[in-house]
């Protein structure tokens, strides 16, 4: 047999594209549990259509771009960004509103800026945001927890999503809302009014965040990102809150607890802020990144308008990636000087 | 314990080590033929001193060294030369290359060779000329000649005399084996280094996944002042730069040489040739060689002569040609595939890899870089891969350059680690050769600039002095004939010293062309040594990270050498030039001689008859033309410029015309 002439190196490490996505994609399970306990099945019946509106955009897209598609589609991006927008949206949501956030991410986000690896936004927060500002009423309606009413079915949270004029939706002010909302009640009153609050933070959610940082844990020790956004964006957003909590007076932030559990905290943490391809790379850019989004993050719950605010964060931070990259750019073996920014 | 340090990134491959450390060194034999390539290693090759069918002995030297950094190759067994000729040899870039092809004849006798015992008794220079006349060469990587690394300047003290025994690449265990077997040889092989160098301390450092060669070593070393260091395991600890900064914690500055840093970098495999070499006379005519892979029965090393096929060492340990696809040589992160198994093992192939599918298969096609940054984080030289691959993708060479494309050591780490596949180091690889192309292409171009300038100015500069004669050639004719009128006559006494004064002038001018013609040819030798130096300086930064680009340097760096001769023997040439002018036409004697030919003309001529005179005009019009001749078959053979010759052969053509002319003259003269 011919030789075969290859360059080296010939040896490849585990670590695959596919693998990676996998990954993420498992590491969502226990969150996703958490929400169908607390939430019941509509961030799961959202999960499903949304996986099936993404591929099939993903293969338009391919295919208008003339690109190999079992190829591309193996690579799993497009489901990872499916399900993380699908996890974001309120349960119950109607199917276009799923269908245009979809195709927003997958069409507008990633294959107009040229495919995986060239957009520099996450795509799943573009749609997200592009939802919250077209269709504000239906992004913010938020079922309520396990307990505070009753809990919709399989089939009703199909009907939810599929005939959503015939489906009665009950909603609930979300517990970041109301402390926003609040400027007269002692923080203890205020759990004490509210059935939405729970141990530490929003009744559900703080499990549901406990479940997504178990999966974010799980990635780390799987090598799939590294710790610095994360814990980065986590250390500010909580000394922030410990800063403004001011013991819990009517015009306090809420706890550090209060912030770290709620809302879509650790979800954003683990797996939006870790997207590798709009965040900054090197390693002391991914704190600075992970940092300032934790800032924003508080800054905007606290001053904005708007009920959550991990995805205006993160694409504000996307905006300054590059940026960061640049100035922080390793100093080369054998170097006296940094690259750039000196 | 001495303190280690860490360095950036870094992977960790399986090892697969064990399975070729099962059973001790074994010895290849002698096969039927021995093709030894004449250059192995960085430098100059060697050129041949045996002839075709000639019988040589073991250990002979059958090629010398040519220029400092070359090295002798030996003979590694009896037999005689089949043929010196070009051959396949183990090259990433698989081509032909002169090699001396001997047919052994099984006896391996020896010629009459002799060691050292004492060696404490010989002098540095000794021992450093030993070692090249040993034909030693850096074992691992590109081969560096060691003497070379030893000769180091008087003025860099050496700290740290370092002895690699890292080993860090995947499935190698040849200088494990030699830990193992041979730690005495390598301890008393270090210390004749500590002679030479003269070190305050001596390290051999060893990742810690040898526990038994470690064990040997550090028994052997006992009551030397030679410290066994250990380390963790880590790919690529090894690189010369990598383990420099474990044990000293200092990095070795971009572009230079670990000496910069008081270190001097040996290869185990070294130690122990060396102290052959020194001890017992030896010469380097063979290595251990690791033999590994799936698709080998008995993975194991060898002690192989240089120059023995691929074919036959593997052979040795039950190649199964079935289950393999490919053959590397050196290991799976650093090492190339070779294009056929006749090629030769030589001084620096540490392992030949015969994987099946199973065990390293076809890398998959790349996937979409998702910027995850693995890359960066494994790189040891804290580059930034992903950047680099896609300034790489664009061919921006000059971004890359900005991104310290140039200090890649080409580990190949970040291929190793990328999730999605892309052949990162091949477009290193690929870009690196592009600009060093560009550059030669670019240096070329601007010499040849620089010459149409310096052209352009010469003519502009002769235009100028022509015109400068004329002037003063019109002011003279002027003055001439104001004379003239003055005596009635033309005096040539008068004229002859006019012209005398414009020669004179005409000299000056000229000599002030000579000074510059003499700057500018010194100004040319000063930046090709500026040129040479950094040539050099790049070259051995290259051979000591066993780089690619060696061989490319090296022969940017022989170019520059030949320039720079050219260069000097142009300004010996000018120099001499310039002398024996000014020892033929000493300006104020030319005009004194040229009155008193002058003078005697006059008297001479007055004398004459006309026929007389007629062949006096013939003889001095033959002899310009004779001059005038040899001016032109000068010109011709010095290339000058069209113009230049155009108008010695219009005057050649004038001066054959009036002799023609004067002929029928003298004729007629003669016959009346
Ligand atoms: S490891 Fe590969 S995919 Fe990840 S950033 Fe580097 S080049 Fe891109
Ligand atoms: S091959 Fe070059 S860029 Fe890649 S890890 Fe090694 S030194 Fe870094």
């Amino acid at each position: 047999m011919a030789l075969m002439r290859l360059t080296s190196p010939h040896a490849h490490g585990p670590m695959s594209t596919q693998r990676v996505m996998q990954s993420v994609l498992l590491a969502t399970i226990p969150g996703i549990i958490v929400l169908t306990h607390f939430f019941g099945f509509g961030t799961l019946v959202n999960i499903l259509w949304g996986s099936i509106v993404a591929l099939a955009c993903e293969a338009l897209a391919l295919k208008l771009r003339r690109r190999p598609l079992g190829f591309y589609l193996k690579d799993y991006s497009a489901l990872v960004t499916a399900v993380l927008l699908c996890i974001a949206l309120p349960p119950y949501a109607p199917w276009w509103l799923i269908a245009v956030g979809i195709a927003s991410s997958i069409l507008l986000a990633k294959h107009l800026y040229g495919g995986l690896g060239y957009n520099p936004f996450n795509p799943a927060m573009v749609g997200y945001v592009i939802l919250l500002i077209s269709f504000p009423i239906q992004m913010t309606a938020w079922a309520p927890p396990r307990g505070l009413g009753e809990l919709p079915g399989f089939m009703e949270a199909l009907q939810a999503c599929f005939t959503p004029s015939a489906y009665d939706a009950i909603t609930m002010a979300t517990p970041m809302d109301l402390l926003k909302q609040n400027n007269s009640l002692l923080i203890k009153d205020l759990w004490g009014q509210y059935p939405q609050f729970g141990r530490w933070s929003g009744r559900g959610w703080e499990w549901a965040n406990i479940a997504f940082l178990a999966g974010g844990v799980w990635l780390l020790y799987q090598r799939i990102f590294t710790w610095h956004a994360p814990v980065a964006m986590l250390v500010t957003l909580g000394l922030l809150a410990a800063i403004f909590y001011d013991g819990g007076s009517s015009a306090s932030g809420g706890s550090p607890l209060f912030h770290l559990l709620g809302g879509a905290t650790m979800f954003g943490a683990f797996f939006i802020v870790t997207d590798p391809v709009s965040s900054a790379v090197s390693l002391r850019g991914r704190l600075i990144f992970g940092g300032l989004i934790g800032v924003l993050i508080y800054t905007i719950r606290i001053e904005g308008n708007y009920p959550d605010s991990v995805a205006f964060a993160v694409l504000i931070m996307n905006f300054a990636a590059p940026f960061i990259d640049y100035y922080t750019q390793p100093r080369t073996y054998g170097h006296r000087k940094k690259r750039a920014g000196e | 314990m001495r303190k280690v340090f860490d360095f950036h990134g870094g992977i960790h491959p399986t090892e697969n080590k064990h399975q070729s450390v099962r059973t001790p060194i074994a010895d290849a034999g002698i096969p039927p033929e021995l093709i030894i390539p004449l250059s192995q290693h960085i430098g100059a090759p060697a050129r041949p001193l045996v002839a075709i069918g000639e019988r040589v002995l073991k250990g002979q030297m059958i090629a010398e060294a040519l220029g400092f950094v070359s090295v002798p190759v030996h003979a590694p067994t009896s037999g005689t030369i089949h043929a010196i000729e070009d051959r396949l040899i183990a090259h990433p870039s698989g081509y032909l290359a002169p090699c001396i092809v001997i047919t052994t004849d099984g006896q391996d006798e020896w010629e009459a060779h002799s060691g050292v015992l004492n060696y404490r008794t010989l002098e540095t220079a000794d021992l450093i000329s030993i070692i090249r006349n040993a034909g030693i060469a850096g074992m691992g990587g590109a081969g560096f000649p060691s003497a070379v690394k030893l000769s180091v300047k008087a003025d860099t003290p050496i700290e740290t005399l370092i002895i690699n025994g890292t080993e860090c690449e995947p499935y190698i265990t040849a200088d494990d084996a030699l830990m193992r077997e041979q730690a005495f040889e390598i301890i008393e092989g270090t210390k004749i280094l500590q002679q030479i160098i003269g070190p305050k301390s001596t390290l051999i450092g060893v990742e810690d996944n040898k526990p038994e060669g470690i064990a040997a070593l550090c028994a052997a070393a006992q009551g030397t002042n030679i410290e066994i260091v250990t380390f963790p395991t880590k790919y690529p600890s090894g690189g010369e730069k990598q383990l420099v900064e474990i044990l000293t914690g200092q990095q070795v500055p971009s572009g230079g040489l670990p000496s910069e840093v008081g270190v001097v970098c040996q290869n185990i495999g070294s130690t122990v040739a060396i102290f052959d070499a020194v001890v017992k006379g030896r010469p380097l005519i063979s290595r251990v060689t690791t033999v590994t892979g799936e698709s080998v029965r008995e993975p194991q090393n060898f002690e192989v002569l240089i120059g023995t096929p691929v074919q036959y060492l593997i052979d040795k340990a039950g190649y199964q040609s079935e289950k393999n696809n490919r053959l590397i040589m050196g290991g799976p992160m650093m090492g190339f595939t070779i294009p056929d198994t006749g090629v030769p093992i030589v001084k620096t192939t540490n392992c030949v890899l015969a994987p099946s599918e199973a065990e390293l298969s076809t890398p998959p096609p790349a996937q979409a870089c998702i910027r995850c940054g693995m890359c960066a984080e494994v790189c040891p030289a804290s580059l930034l891969p992903q950047q680099m691959f896609w300034f790489a993708q664009g061919k921006e060479f000059e971004k890359l350059e900005e991104h310290n494309l140039f200090d890649c050591i080409e580990c190949g780490a970040c291929s190793f680690a990328c999730p999605s596949n892309i052949p990162l180091v091949q477009y290193y690889r690929a870009s690196k050769s592009e600009i060093l192309q560009l550059r030669h292409d670019h240096e070329i171009a601007e010499q040849s600039r620089i010459r149409f300038e310096a052209r352009q100015q010469r003519l502009e500069q002769a235009e100028q002095e022509k015109e400068a004669k004329r002037a003063a050639r019109k002011i003279a004719a002027q003055q001439r004939a104001e004379a003239a009128q003055e005596s009635g006559a033309e005096d040539p006494i008068q004229a002859a010293i006019d012209r005398a004064k414009i020669k004179k002038a005409e000299q000056q001018q000229d000599g002030a062309g000579d000074e510059s013609e003499l700057h500018k040819l010194e100004k040319a030798i000063a930046s090709t040594a500026k040129r040479l130096t950094t040539a050099t300086t790049k070259l051995e930064q290259a051979q000591a990270e066993g780089s690619d680009l060696v061989g490319a340097l090296q022969t940017g760096v022989d170019k520059t050498r030949e320039k720079m001769a050219v260069a000097k023997q142009a300004l010996n040439d000018y120099q001499q030039h310039l002398d024996t002018r000014s020892a033929e036409q000493r300006p104020a004697d030319a005009a004194q001689s040229a009155i008193e030919r002058a003078m005697q003309a006059r008297t001479t001529e007055a004398a004459l008859s006309p026929q007389e005179k007629a062949r006096v005009d013939l003889k001095k019009l033959q002899n310009r033309l004779k001059k005038t001749q040899a001016t032109l078959l000068q010109s011709h053979q010095n290339a000058e410029e069209a113009k230049v010759i155009e108008a010695l052969e219009s005057t050649v053509a004038r001066l054959t015309e009036k002799i023609n002319a004067l002929q029928p003259l003298l004729n007629t003269a003669e016959d009346a």
